[in-house]
């Protein structure tokens, strides 16, 4: 079921957009999100995008994430075309290398924390015992395994995220996708999280693409893509990926 | 995977204790309606049935007149006489029993008490015919019926009020202006669907009655039994052509007489309680499709409500058939539940109605399975529409809601 996507033999970059355009409604409401985007992300990279709003890097994610598909232009991950797959396709695309955090937590409510965790390998078919030790594992590295039976509304909101990124990272995802994932913390929590991922991001080696506006938290990432109306306005390098230090 | 999306459904239903119960509280009425109507109108049914062939099983009244009872018409009409009783026994077959009867109303003394009774005038076959037994004595010798004397047979209910618990065989009554000797005690019968109580009568010899009650030789009606093997119908018409005959009515002329037939009655009976039960079962079903509705409706604000849920459930890879899936399972689980506790609700006010209503609960599994299938299928058909809304969601809509 899952799409051929297969490591590259030709050391391709991970994810390419190659003149990706998005155009949002038709003829005199049409808006143009996108008007060409060339970017590549390197296996193993930490970026983020950052811009105004309305610049146009939550729908560069949506398209990133395989939520959207782009107007025009080809957004390649692993090599495969991904604006050509279907709608189950790109579930199944997302389900097997993606994994989302959000601005909003979007924790399910009422729900406890492990069994939050272990939904996203229910879609995988995973069996209970292999479900919940994942999910136990998932839990443990974001440092919340005593907190598996507590609901959202028993968490904070550095907890929380914590639960949320445990979700994202259950099923080893080659791409962990956030989007403002300390935009609702405090600066403190702010940095926990952000070192979360940035030990996410060299221990496990997981390509981490994260949308913020506070350049603290942009401060974590290997490289920082700066949007401006639609484009791409300037992209800087803090460190190369797998390297010591900051 | 269903069995995984089963137990996941059944979880949500658990975390939402309030809103599940408010989506099937419909299913739920509707189920428990159908099942107790169906249930309480076939015990309807059966207790009339069961009351009529308490009468008698596969017997014929022939009363002189048309129509029923004894006013009208069976005033002009010419009665019977013992000849008639002996031509239906001599030239009918297929039948058990015939006996004549001639009725009259009637004080019976004893010591100081007196209670008004009915006394009946027949023959031994009588009883045969209707299939009463005695619980002590004998009944009435070939030559007490023909010499007419005054023995009796009396009922449950005259024992009762005159003699309490003593012995009544060999002891004198006076009814009315005679007085006989008590030779048996019949067994007791209750109430009869119509007609009141069976058990208030004092049964002599047709001759006695005749004489010294009625005071001519008319016969006032013929009870038959007929032999359970054989068909009512065709016996009846045998019966009719045979009295036709006999008093003279030829070509199109409509009968002076009327024959009753107790399985005719009781076949009336029982389609006019099947014909009600199936009207109010039809009200019933109504309030079931009306609960599809409310499933339908709750689903379909569900959805909203959960929208993000769906979001969420989308951005980590289910696909939409399998959001489809999990509403439509959801639907199906609690519509299904819901009719469980239809059936169990139903169940419990039958028992309750049943001794109000003194009627025996029987416990009918077929229209139990019937009625669970139904609310299994409301939840696929008025499930699918919200679930497939669910589906369609566009994930980065959906995460957007608030």
């Amino acid at each position: 079921m899952t799409p051929d996507v297969t490591p590259d033999p030709l050391n391709q970059p991970l994810i390419a957009l190659r003149g990706v355009t998005k155009r949002y409604g038709v003829g005199a409401a049409a808006f143009q999100a996108l008007k060409g985007i060339d970017l590549e992300v390197a296996a193993g990279d930490f970026l983020a995008v950052m811009g105004p709003s309305g610049s146009g890097k939550s729908t560069c994610m949506n398209i990133l994430g395989c939520l959207d598909v782009p107007t025009t232009g080809a957004f390649l991950f692993k090599g495969v075309n991904v604006e050509g797959l279907d709608r189950v396709q790109r579930s199944l695309l997302r389900r097997r290398y993606l994994g989302f955090v959000f601005q909003g937590f979007n924790l399910l409510a009422r729900t406890t924390a492990l069994e939050n965790v272990e939904l996203p390998l229910v879609y995988r078919g995973e069996p209970r015992k292999r479900r919940h030790d994942l999910a136990m594992a998932a839990l443990d590295k974001v440092g919340l395994a005593d907190w598996r039976d507590h609901t959202p509304a028993e968490l904070s909101g550095g907890q929380l995220q914590r639960v949320a990124i445990a979700r994202a990272i259950v099923t080893h995802p080659d791409v962990l996708l956030a989007d403002e994932p300390t935009g609702n913390l405090d600066s403190e929590r702010s940095i926990e999280i952000m070192q979360l991922l940035t030990d996410l991001n060299r221990a496990s080696g997981i390509t981490v693409l994260m949308v913020t506006h506070e350049a603290e938290m942009a401060a974590f990432a290997n490289t920082i893509v700066h949007f401006k109306d639609g484009r791409v306005g300037g992209v800087e390098t803090l460190r190369r990926p797998g390297a010591d230090g900051a | 995977m269903l069995l995984t999306t089963i137990l996941l459904s059944l979880r949500e239903i658990r975390r939402h204790m309030m809103r599940s119960f408010l989506t099937v509280l419909g299913v739920v009425i509707g189920v428990s309606a159908v099942v107790t109507m169906v249930t309480l109108g076939h015990a309807t049914t059966r207790s009339v049935q069961s009351q009529i062939s308490g009468l008698g099983s596969n017997l014929l009244t022939i009363l002189p007149g048309q129509g029923m009872g004894r006013g009208g018409g069976a005033q002009a009409a010419q009665p019977f006489k013992i000849d008639d009783v002996d031509a239906i026994r001599g030239q009918i077959g297929g039948v058990t029993s015939v006996a004549p009867q001639v009725q009259a109303q009637a004080t019976a003394i004893r010591n100081a008490a007196n209670w008004t009774v009915t006394v009946n005038g027949t023959t031994g076959e009588y009883l045969i015919g209707q299939q009463w037994a005695l619980a002590s004595g004998r009944v009435f010798s070939a030559a007490e019926e023909q010499a007419g004397k005054s023995v009796c047979i009396i009922g449950d209910t005259v024992k009762t009020n005159l003699y309490a618990d003593d012995e009544t065989i060999g002891t004198t009554l006076r009814v009315g202006r005679v007085s006989c000797e008590v030779i048996g005690l019949l067994a007791k019968r209750g109430q009869s669907g119509i007609g009141g109580d069976q058990d208030n009568t004092v049964i002599m010899p047709f001759r006695t009655v005749q004489r010294r009650f009625t005071g001519n030789r008319n016969v006032q009606f013929v009870s038959i039994a007929v032999d359970p093997r054989y068909d009512n119908a065709p016996i009846r018409d045998s019966i009719s052509a045979l009295l036709r005959e006999r008093r003279n009515i030829t070509g199109g002329k409509a009968d002076d007489f009327t024959i009753l037939d107790t399985k005719q009655i009781s076949d009336a009976l029982g389609n006019a309680t099947a014909q009600l039960t199936a009207v109010v079962t039809a009200v019933a079903a109504i309030s079931l499709l009306v609960g599809g509705i409310g499933i339908m409706n709750i689903m379909l604000v569900s959805v909203t409500e959960r929208t993000r849920e769906i979001g969420i459930r989308l951005a980590i890879g289910a696909t939409a058939d399998e959001v489809l899936m999990q509403f439509l399972v959801e639907a199906v689980v609690l519509s299904s539940l819901g009719g469980l506790v239809g059936l169990a609700l139903a169940f419990v006010a039958c028992l309750g109605l049943s001794i109000p209503l003194k009627m025996p609960f029987v416990w009918e599994p077929q229209i139990n399975l019937i009625a669970f299938a139904i609310s299994a299928v409301i939840g696929v058909i008025f499930g699918y529409f919200p679930a497939r809304r669910a589906a369609a969601l566009d994930p980065i809509e959906a995460l957007r809601h608030e």
